[in-house]
């Protein structure tokens, strides 16, 4: 990798929490908070062992959510319905986890994890279905399925499934001890002291496997190829042998898999349970990590454990009476904002230094650079 | 002095260098009043660049600009407007979701208090329509329109900003012959109306017909300015050349008794039940060139859809080297070895953001080499072959992981054509496999089309180049109105023929 190239991949980012860090201190101090002190008080908590595993367990599902984002975006599908996704997934691997009742460990998690992406995979591929056979826009038939999901199927059935607990939570399913997933406190504990209170989950394990998995199919073998030329372009993809319709299914059933996935981490290594205090919203935020991480598999990683971090760490603020911890709302989207914009400028620079770059060859001079440059936005 | 005052552009010893490349060297170029001024040259030339100086798009690096006598120092297009230059580009920049009407005032509205005076606006275009002989319906939408009719709207909108002096780049490039003629009977009213034209071509039949005066330009120079009636086209390209032109002749017969594409009573009815293609039969032999001549939009471009499978047949069958093929999937064809070359390259064949790597296996990403145990792209093998494409087909490229929308079109379109050669399909489907590249290039394709017949590759030949399927084809099938209605033996015809029977004259 050259210097170029790294500046285009990691500056933008960079630059935006920069700038991001820059206006939440504007904002601190406009609202009289001392910035420094808030900040320092961040950092000081941030850096505690207890909130490092926190913000990995947090960075778990965004991570998985990310990459089910990015999965359909590679080829052009704004799949937004991650979130109905991992929480209808969630709520049946719970209904069928608890249902099964206590099983040879790996057994247990296995069904449960299965359950999940199948759940996830077919819910995102009613909406691929939609799309290929009615025409439907992604983007309507997975906002119409997120409510469904969330305010239709799991209100609904957590009502009737529900069970007695002793707190005045409504909740669904208590999965055996042998559906859990181990914490991975023991290995950590090996380099660092001991962590009290938080348990590093060792879903992230199982999340580190689909970035990889996620990066080799979409980046080297065919079903990826076909996938990103589609992305690039449906019609010559489409003379290139592939099949436009399959493609768009298979690509939402493999993004809906992995989003199925994103509820496991606090499913299995957390609550052991689904009830209205699931968290949510994690379908969105993975959008951001995706967009952060350019629909990287490494990239999304850096994103997610940002967000994760910024999230954890945050609660300091409110607890030292600092800020309000919406101010990390405020840094997020500043963070978002900036890094699209800088991504932007980065990629445009790209494409104009390329065209100078090939025009130089022919002997065109860059007066065929600029055309060149804009020529791929057309439809 | 006369000289100076009527000539509408002037420009003196014009130069522009990039890294790398002298794209303009020390050029002159006088372009008088009232004429149609002709630039030709092959890709790379220097006009583009040359026109995008005089359009204030690029400072020259040296040199001097002057308009209707005075000298002029443009930092932006706008300057240029200013002083009555326009420019349609290649590339029409239209909003498809507004109207004719909104799309010429864009930018440029007459302003009523804080509204736009629509009915100024509309008055105005209506006298310039009227003048000129541009015929637009204003309240169409823009996504509806052809091509031609686009870049009516893009002549009238720098007309409507007043332009005197209009630069047209490539403007037939993208038209069927019948709206080539339109846009000649254009050109000819605004001259009439005292406007100077200069436009680039490289079609030298189009430029011997319109232009006054012709400007050749060759590797950034120029090399001469004649006048149409002293001049042939082989004059004019080997002027563009600087060498002895090749023609699209195929001399020995190569036919062999294998038959690569059988297409069996083939009909087509499309969404809205027109009928594209009406019983159509023929057969394409290995070492065979069977080209298809018809105007545009008689159902050629619907047969090679249902030969590749992108439409279905509604009736008939198709065989590929024997094989029934009519229920195969697009994948399953070209895994038969059916090639394609894209009319368009930029819808059908190219994947612009991707690298040019990528670029060279689509369509083929399911064979060895480019697929190891079949899940795999080798990216190594399929890079080898992208090098080896570019250094056979001659695409100019930084290398083979620089992205496709770097290259130009004439690039792309080589990559295109050595993609489908080097993989050894057969039969190949070439659709304008020259459509948009220089003379030289278009040589080189028509020489690797000859080859590769010689070593038995079946070929059905689209082209809207006549002299191009007279000279390649064996046989030629006429098409009009979704039927073949000739089949005639292209060493017997002549262009005039043949066009009689592409508009249905002859019987």
């Amino acid at each position: 990798m050259t210097w170029r190239v790294v500046r285009r991949v990691v500056g933008p980012p960079l630059a935006a929490v920069g700038l991001a860090v820059l206006v939440a201190s504007l904002v601190l101090a406009v609202s009289g908070a001392d910035p420094f002190a808030a900040f320092g008080n961040v950092l000081e908590y941030g850096t505690r062992l207890e909130t490092l595993v926190e913000a990995f367990n947090r960075a778990t599902p965004l991570y998985l959510s990310g990459i089910a984002f990015a999965i359909a975006m590679r080829m052009n599908l704004f799949q937004i319905g991650v979130e109905g996704q991992y929480i209808l997934a969630a709520f049946l691997a719970a209904y069928v986890g608890a249902g099964v009742g206590a099983l040879f460990p790996p057994l247990h998690v296995a069904v449960i994890l299965v359950t999940a992406m199948a759940v996830g995979a077919a819910w995102a591929g009613l909406a691929g279905w939609m799309k290929v056979t009615r025409n439907v826009h992604e983007v309507i038939s997975t906002i119409m399925l997120n409510a469904i999901a969330v305010a239709g199927v799991v209100s609904f059935l957590l009502g009737r499934w529900k069970i007695e607990s002793e707190t005045l939570d409504t909740r669904l399913g208590d999965i055996p001890e042998t559906g859990w997933m181990p914490s991975l406190n023991p290995v950590v504990e090996l380099v660092t002291r001991e962590i009290k209170r938080v348990d590093l989950t060792s879903f992230i394990l199982i999340a580190a496997l689909v970035g990889v998995a996620y990066h080799l199919i979409i980046n080297r073998t065919r079903l990826g190829y076909d996938l990103r030329a589609t992305g690039a372009n449906p019609w010559a993809a489409e003379a290139g042998g592939v099949p436009p319709k399959r493609t768009i299914v298979l690509a939402m059933l493999l993004s809906g898999a992995v989003a199925g996935l994103v509820g496991m981490a606090d499913l299995l290594g957390d609550q052991h349970f689904y009830s209205l205090r699931f968290p949510q919203g994690l379908g969105f935020a993975g959008i951001a990590v995706a967009l952060l991480g350019r629909n990287h598999a490494v990239g999304a990683a850096f994103a997610a454990v940002a967000f994760g971090w910024l999230e954890r760490a945050s609660g300091v603020l409110e607890v030292r009476g600092d800020a309000p911890r919406e101010i990390v709302t405020i840094m997020v989207g500043v963070i978002i904002l900036f890094a699209v914009i800088a991504y932007a400028l980065a990629q445009r620079r790209a494409r104009i230094e390329a065209a100078a770059a090939a025009a130089a060859q022919v002997g065109e001079g860059p007066d065929a650079v600029e055309e060149m440059a804009g020529a791929e936005a057309e439809p | 002095m006369d000289e100076q005052v009527s000539a509408a552009v002037r420009l003196q010893g014009i130069s522009k260098r990039f890294p790398g490349v002298v794209a303009n060297d020390d050029i002159d170029l006088m372009v008088e009043s009232g004429e149609i001024h002709a630039i030709c040259g092959e890709n790379g030339a220097g006009k583009s660049t040359l026109m995008k100086i005089l359009y204030g798009m690029q400072p020259p690096d040296e040199g001097r600009i002057e308009v209707l006598g005075e000298e002029r120092a443009f930092s932006s297009p706008k300057d240029a407007i200013d002083v009555g230059i326009g420019m349609v580009h290649q590339h029409f920049m239209l909003a498809d979701n507004l109207t004719v009407l909104e799309n010429v005032i864009l930018g440029a509205e007459p302003p009523k208090g804080p509204m736009i005076d629509f009915a100024a606006a509309r008055s105005r275009l209506e006298e310039l329509g009227e003048a000129y002989g541009l015929e637009l319906d204003f309240d169409d939408m823009v996504e509806a329109l052809e091509v031609g009719e686009r870049q009516r709207i893009e002549i009238i909108k720098i007309l409507y900003r007043g332009a005197r002096i209009l630069i047209l780049d490539e403007p037939t490039a993208v038209l069927v012959p019948q709206e080539v003629e339109e846009l000649f009977r254009n050109m000819a009213e605004l001259k009439a109306e005292g406007h100077t034209i200069i436009f680039i071509d490289h079609k030298l039949d189009e430029v011997l017909a319109v232009a006054d005066t012709i400007t050749v330009l060759r590797q950034g120079r120029s090399v001469a300015t004649v006048k149409p009636q002293d001049v042939t086209a082989q004059d004019l390209a080997e002027l563009m050349v600087g060498s002895e032109l090749p023609t699209p002749e195929t001399r020995e017969v190569t036919i062999t008794d294998r038959v690569a594409v059988e297409v069996e009573n083939v009909s087509a009815v499309d969404e809205v039940g027109v009928v594209r293609l009406r019983n159509v039969s023929f057969e394409v032999h290995c070492g065979e060139i069977v080209g298809v001549a018809g105007v545009e939009g008689n159902g050629q471009a619907e047969l090679v859809e249902v030969i590749l499978g992108i439409a279905p047949a509604t009736e008939g069958s198709i065989r590929l080297h024997g094989d029934d093929v009519t229920g195969w999937s697009v994948r399953r064809r070209r895994e038969a070895g059916l090639g394609y070359i894209p009319e368009d390259r930029h819808r059908r064949g190219l994947l612009l953001p991707a690298p040019v790597w990528e670029n060279s296996i689509l369509g083929h990403q399911t064979r060895p080499p480019f697929l190891r145990s079949r899940l795999w792209i080798d990216e190594e093998a399929s890079k080898a072959h992208a090098a080896d494409v570019v250094e056979r087909f001659d695409v100019r490229t930084p290398g083979v992981n620089t992205q496709m929308h770097a290259l130009s079109g004439g690039n792309q379109q080589k990559l295109v054509v050595g993609r489908e050669m080097a993989t050894r399909s057969n039969p190949l489907i070439a659709a304008h496999p020259t459509r948009g590249i220089d003379v030289g290039s278009q040589a080189a394709v028509w020489e690797d089309l000859r080859r590769a017949r010689a070593d038995g590759l079946g070929v059905l030949l689209l082209s809207a180049d006549l002299e191009e399927l007279i000279g390649l084809s064996d046989t030629l099938l006429v098409m009009l109105r979704g039927e073949i209605v000739a089949r005639l033996d292209p060493s017997r015809i002549t262009l005039r023929e043949l066009g009689a029977y592409m508009t249905g004259a002859a019987a």
